[in-house]
C-alpha cells in the first residue's frame, strides 16, 4: 500500500533525519514506530501524510506519489489540533466541514463521496457515541481532559473514514484505564475494517502492544531499517504472556541506551 | 484584562460621578461648572432634539470607520500573518507607520479628500485600522504550527485554512484591538469635528455652545459624547465575551 523509496529529508539547516530511508507497509498492517526523540518518528508521519515533502526520493500510496494531504490518510498529532474556539462536536466534524467546503474534488476530498449535511452529522455523531464522548458535545478543547481531547481527535480523523490512520504518542499522559480502553478501541478498528494503522510511540510497550511489525528507527538517519516482527500483538491479553516481556526485554537491548 | 462593566456598576459609577460632579459645582460656583441638575434636564430635552442629531452624526461617522476599518485591516492582516517573507518586507513601514498620531494628517487628508464626511471617516478608520492589522497580524502567525498543520492534513488548502483557522482565531484579537482603540478614535472624531462640518458632537461641544458661552449646553454635549463612548465600549465588550467564552475553561 505504501512504498517510501530512498528518500532523504533534513529539516533547514540540520542534518538529515532520513538519508536514503525505504520502507514498505502492506494493506491492513498494524504499525508501531519506535526510536529515541529526535530520531524523526513525527517527521515520517508528516511526511506520510505530505505534509512535509522529501527532498530525494519518493513516497507512493496505492502507486500514487504524495505531494499533498491525501484524503483518505487520518493524521493524528500528538497536540490533537484541535480549535480551541470550536466545541468537541464543531471539532469532530471539521474534517466533513472542509470536504464540504471544497466539494468532492478528488484533491481534497475523496471523488467517490458526497455526503449531504444530515450525512455527515450522523456520521459525526455516530464516532462521538462510539468513542464514549457523545455528552460532551457542547464543550470547547479548554474544558475536556487529556485523554477526551484526544477521543475528540479521533472521532475528527475516523469521521472521514480513512483506509490509513496514523496516530503521533497516542497515549502518551494517559492515565492508565483511559488507556486501555483507546488501545482496545484502536486494536479493535484495525481488525474490523482492515485499517492500516501506523502508531508513533517511544514506549517500548505500547509498541509491543499495537504494532504486529515495530520499525524502529534511529538517530543516524536510518540508511538501514530494523524491523521487529511482533505477531502476538493487536490483542488485548498479549500484554499477560510471557512472549510479551520477552519483546519488550529484546526492544530494550537493542534500543535501550537511546530512549 | 477583562474587566466585566456591568449595569449594576455601571449604574454605580454613574450615581458616584453625578455627587461629585454636583460637590464641586457647589464649591467652584461659577458658569463653567454648571450643577448636574441644571445640566441633565437639558440633555434629556436636546437629546430628542437638535443633540439629538449631533449624536447621531457622530456615531455614523464613528460606525463607518470601524467597518470600513475592520473590512480592509482583517484581511491585509491575514495575509501579512500567514506570509512571513511579505511581513519582513513590510514590517519597518508599518513599525514607523503605526505610533504616528494620525491627528496630523487631518490636514493633508483634507486636501486630497475634500472637506466632506469621508475625509473624518478615513482619519478615525486610519487609527482603527492600524490597532487591528498589528493585532490580527500577530494573533495569525502566532498560531501553533501543529494546528495548522492538522487542520491542513483533513484536506484544509489556504482557502479553507482562512475560513475555518485564521478567521476565528483572530476574531477575538479583532474585538480587543477595537476596545482599545475606540476611545482615541472618538477623541479624534472630537476634533475633526470642530471645523469644517456643521454636524456632529464635536462641532455642537466647541462651536454652538462653548464659543457662545452656553455653558450647560456644552455639558449636555460632552454627556452625550461620553454616552457614545459608554455605548461603544458596552457593545464591544459584549460581543468581545461572547466571541471569547471558549477560553473560560
Amino acid at each position: 500500500m505504501i512504498n517510501i523509496h530512498k528518500i532523504q529529508f533534513a529539516y533547514a539547516g540540520g542534518s538529515p533525519v532520513f538519508d536514503g530511508f525505504s520502507w514498505q507497509i502492506a494493506h491492513g498492517d498494524a504499525w508501531a514506530v519506535i526510536g529515541p526523540s529526535g530520531c524523526g518518528k513525527t517527521s515520517l508521519l508528516y511526511l506520510l501524510t505530505g505534509l512535509h515533502q522529501p527532498q530525494r526520493g519518493q513516497i507512493r500510496i496505492e502507486e500514487k506519489p504524495i505531494t499533498a494531504p491525501r484524503p483518505r490518510s487520518g493524521l493524528v498529532l500528538q497536540d490533537h489540533g484541535l480549535l480551541p474556539w470550536s466545541t468537541v462536536y464543531e471539532n469532530a466534524r471539521l474534517g466533513l466541514t472542509v470536504r464540504g467546503f471544497y466539494g468532492s474534488d478528488g484533491r481534497h476530498a475523496p471523488v467517490d463521496e458526497e455526503l449531504t449535511m444530515h450525512e455527515a452529522d450522523q456520521r459525526v455523531q455516530y464516532w462521538l457515541e462510539k468513542l464514549s464522548i457523545q455528552h460532551l458535545r457542547s464543550q470547547y478543547p479548554s474544558q475536556l481532559s487529556r485523554g477526551q481531547r484526544q477521543r475528540t481527535a479521533i472521532a475528527r480523523t475516523l469521521a472521514m473514514q480513512p483506509d490509513l490512520l496514523m496516530l503521533d504518542e497516542p497515549f502518551s499522559a494517559l492515565d492508565a484505564p483511559t488507556r486501555r480502553d483507546l488501545q482496545r478501541l484502536i486494536l479493535d478498528l484495525g481488525v474490523k475494517s482492515q485499517l492500516t494503522t501506523i502508531i508513533v510511540t517511544h514506549d517500548i510497550e505500547v509498541a509491543v502492544t499495537m504494532g504486529k511489525r515495530i520499525l524502529a528507527l534511529d538517530l543516524d538517519g536510518n540508511q538501514q531499517v530494523r524491523i521487529i516482527e511482533n505477531d502476538g500483538a493487536c490483542n488485548t491479553d498479549y500484554r499477560y504472556q510471557s512472549q510479551f516481556r520477552d519483546q519488550c526485554d529484546y526492544l530494550h537491548d537493542i534500543l535501550g541506551d537511546l530512549l | 484584562m477583562r474587566h466585566q462593566l456591568n449595569l449594576p456598576t455601571a449604574l454605580m459609577g454613574l450615581v458616584m460621578f453625578m455627587l461629585i460632579w454636583q460637590v464641586l459645582a457647589w464649591i467652584v460656583q461659577r458658569p463653567i461648572l454648571p450643577a448636574p441638575i441644571v445640566v441633565l434636564p437639558i440633555f434629556l430635552q436636546t437629546i430628542f432634539q437638535d443633540l439629538g442629531i449631533h449624536f447621531l452624526a457622530s456615531t455614523g461617522r464613528v460606525l463607518a470607520a470601524i467597518l470600513i476599518a475592520v473590512i480592509s485591516a482583517v484581511p491585509i492582516g491575514l495575509i501579512l500573518g500567514q506570509m512571513p517573507k511579505l511581513d519582513r518586507v513590510m514590517a519597518p513601514l508599518i513599525a514607523v507607520t503605526y505610533p504616528i498620531p494620525k491627528i496630523v494628517l487631518l490636514p493633508v487628508i483634507y486636501v486630497f479628500m475634500g472637506i466632506t464626511d469621508i475625509s473624518k471617516i478615513f482619519l478615525i478608520a486610519l487609527i482603527i485600522f492600524f490597532q487591528i492589522l498589528v493585532v490580527v497580524r500577530d494573533e495569525a502567525a502566532n498560531l501553533h504550527p501543529e494546528l495548522i498543520l492538522s487542520v491542513r492534513s483533513l484536506g484544509a488548502g489556504r482557502r479553507a485554512l482562512f475560513r475555518y483557522v485564521y478567521l476565528p482565531a483572530s476574531l477575538p484579537a479583532v474585538v480587543t484591538a477595537l476596545r482599545l482603540s475606540v476611545g482615541t478614535a472618538i477623541a479624534v472624531l472630537f476634533i475633526a469635528e470642530q471645523s469644517l462640518t456643521t454636524y456632529g458632537l464635536g462641532y455642537y461641544i466647541v462651536v454652538e455652545t462653548y464659543q457662545v458661552l452656553r455653558y450647560p449646553q456644552m455639558y449636555a454635549g460632552i454627556l452625550a459624547m461620553s454616552l457614545l463612548g459608554l455605548l461603544l465600549y458596552f457593545c464591544i465588550s459584549g460581543l468581545e465575551s461572547h466571541i471569547c467564552r471558549y477560553q473560560k475553561g
